[in-house]
């Protein structure tokens, strides 16, 4: 692997990041115009003591560690379609389930605690193939993915969302966007960051500026961050939400962004108004999903209706929050 | 049997996610055994009883924790084919962030957590450089940003692993962690095997019991610090 390269000069221009191997152990930074081998071959024995190991093995790992750098930018898979096929519940029976679903895809998970929704998760992201409690198979574009595919996807398939989640890292909101688009290794940095931005303080109800620090951000302001940076800036085609509260973000347009950024979007809610945005449910129990119901034409209609009253009953905890008064009628 | 080797800071979530992997495995029929090496009392061995998966625990206590990890090694590998174990994890914490007990021709995983902060898998060194699968934890606390933005970094300190979201809490990924421990070679001895990093450098008067500061009570493998010196 080093052999193709005649200097560093050379590596760095290929592999940026090759740096980092000596950086992260603590070894001289090499002369550009070295010769890899020449290096290694020129280390001292303190050097090498420090990094626990001999020149040639170190040089070896050097080579790994090149060779490995491509798969640093993999990008998440990009699926034209999702198939689950059913198994069977936690009682034995078979699960009466083929479902397919494409980008732009919203289907609610309800049922209660314990009745599935987590394993169901599960195996989407492991693409189970028959292989976990539940005897699911997971097709990928109609295709059972290999096991080196299986890996590869691991982890970059499904996003998350959920009200458990917090942001820790001690960086303002430009910097981790920042180091997110980087993360993805976008051309445009900045800008794409600046997009995520503007996203984000449209579904927030209180703006909020790009050195916010952000754990410094309220309820509604890290939802919207975290909704708005999923649809943008992460690669995964699948994203799981888990009850989005109501803490003052527009929830609809929320689950608009996402599919309108070409997601398929899996949603545990017990909330009316986010499951109608679905397509369809899954009902689970016992481990198995129990019915798929299509959202029916009557539901659709009984929407605006329940938006209205959810317009009105926002509308009610602003003016609590201000100190108003806490009239409601079902008319006006 | 096969050998593998969980090392990662304290508290990262090593037992959570052995716990997971013993469940998947045992549904494939498959019996997990782990040896915890503590430096001082821990309560792993508790956790692995209640779980009824065999545990040996050690204490290092006044001993180097690394060196005692190794002078153990063997033994442990002997008392995991005794007790007919298919799979023997090794679990470490409290080794210094300078050592890894991973060994050539075992598999080694690194387990790191979300909330460690970003620079963590740039500083925990070879535990994770050297590693074949790292396992990050505690993705269910942080947001789906925080967690890409880690798992980037650990790729970066390490591009040859294999990088696996487990949850310590529910088992998701515990399968993924599963396949690759199906996949690894097996270890049938750790005689004249060797460990992938060196184990740090003795002997030192404090090595040997010397609690007293200052030059005259130093001998042996010292090691001085340079302090920039300002002009007065
Ligand atoms: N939220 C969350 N908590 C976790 C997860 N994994 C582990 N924990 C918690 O983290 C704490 C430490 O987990 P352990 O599995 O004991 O960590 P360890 O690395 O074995 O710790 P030591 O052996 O003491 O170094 C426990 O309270 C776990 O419940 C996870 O994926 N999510
Ligand atoms: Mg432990
Ligand atoms: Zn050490
Ligand atoms: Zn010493």
């Amino acid at each position: 692997m080093t052999s193709q390269y005649p200097t560093f000069a050379a590596i760095w221009a290929a592999l940026p990041p090759a740096r980092d191997f000596f950086a992260a152990q603590g070894l001289p930074m090499p002369a550009p115009e070295a010769a890899p081998a020449d290096y290694f071959a020129a280390l001292t024995p303190d050097a090498l003591a420090e990094v626990g190991t001999d020149a040639g093995t170190l040089a070896a790992r050097f080579a790994d560690f090149l060779a490995a750098l491509p798969r640093l930018g993999a990008a998440a898979p990009r699926l034209a379609s999702l198939t689950i096929r059913g198994g069977t519940g936690k009682d034995g029976r078979p699960e009466r389930l083929d479902l397919t679903l494409v980008p732009g895809d919203v289907v609610a998970l309800v049922g209660p605690t314990g009745s599935g929704k987590s394993r169901f998760l599960a195996d989407v992201e492991w693409l189970a193939d028959a292989d976990t409690p539940t005897g699911r198979r997971v097709l990928l574009d109609g295709k059972t993915a290999d096991a080196a595919g299986r890996l590869a996807a691991s982890g970059r398939l499904v996003a998350q969302l959920s009200q458990n989640m917090h942001f820790v890292m001690d960086l303002t909101v430009r910097e981790f966007l920042i180091a997110h688009a980087e993360s993805r290794l976008l051309a445009d940095v900045p800008a794409a960051a600046e997009a995520v931005e503007g996203l984000a303080n449209e579904l927030a109800g209180e703006p909020f500026g790009p050195d916010t620090a952000l754990t410094a951000l309220s309820g509604g302001q890290s939802r919207a961050l975290m909704i708005a940076d999923v649809a943008r800036l992460c690669a995964s085609p699948i994203v799981l939400v888990d009850e989005i509260e109501n803490a003052g973000i527009d929830r609809r347009k929320a689950i608009a962004l996402l599919t309108g950024s070409g997601k398929i979007v899996l949603m545990a809610t017990h909330d009316p108004l986010l499951a109608l945005t679905a397509g369809r449910r899954l009902v689970f129990a016992a481990g198995a999903v129990a019915a798929v119901i299509a959202t029916s034409p009557e539901e659709k209609t009984s929407l605006a209706a329940l938006a209205q009253a959810d317009a009105k009953l926002a509308a009610l905890r602003d003016s609590l929050r201000r100190g108003g008064s806490l009239c409601f009628s079902q008319e006006k | 049997m096969q050998l593998v080797t969980v090392a990662g800071p304290p508290s990262s979530g090593k037992t959570s996610v052995l716990l997971r992997l013993a469940a998947v495995l045992g549904r494939q029929g498959k019996r997990l055994g782990v040896v915890k090496f503590d430096c001082l009392t821990g309560r792993d061995k508790d956790v692995f009883d209640a779980a009824g998966i065999p545990c040996a625990a050690g204490q290092s206590g006044a001993l180097c924790p690394d060196h005692f990890f190794v002078c153990n090694a063997a033994d442990a590998h002997a008392w995991g084919l005794s007790r007919g174990l298919d799979v023997l994890a090794v679990e470490s914490a409290g080794l210094c962030n300078r050592c890894a007990p991973h060994i050539e021709g075992a598999l080694a995983v690194c387990v790191v957590d979300n909330l460690s902060g970003i620079d963590t898998p740039a500083k925990i060194g070879p535990m994770l450089r050297l590693a074949d699968v790292v396992a990050v934890t505690k993705g269910d606390v942080v947001s789906q940003a925080e967690r890409e933005v880690f798992a980037f970094r650990v790729r970066r300190a390490n591009p040859r692993a294999t990088v696996l979201f487990v949850s310590g809490l529910t088992g998701q990924g515990a399968e993924a962690l599963a396949h690759v421990v199906a996949g690894a070679p097996a270890t049938p001895t750790l005689d004249g095997a060797s460990l992938r990093f060196t184990m740090p450098a003795a002997v030192c008067s404090y090595c040997l019991g010397q609690r007293k500061i200052g030059a005259d009570h130093q001998m042996g493998n010292v090691r001085k610090m340079d302090f920039p010196r300002e002009p007065a």
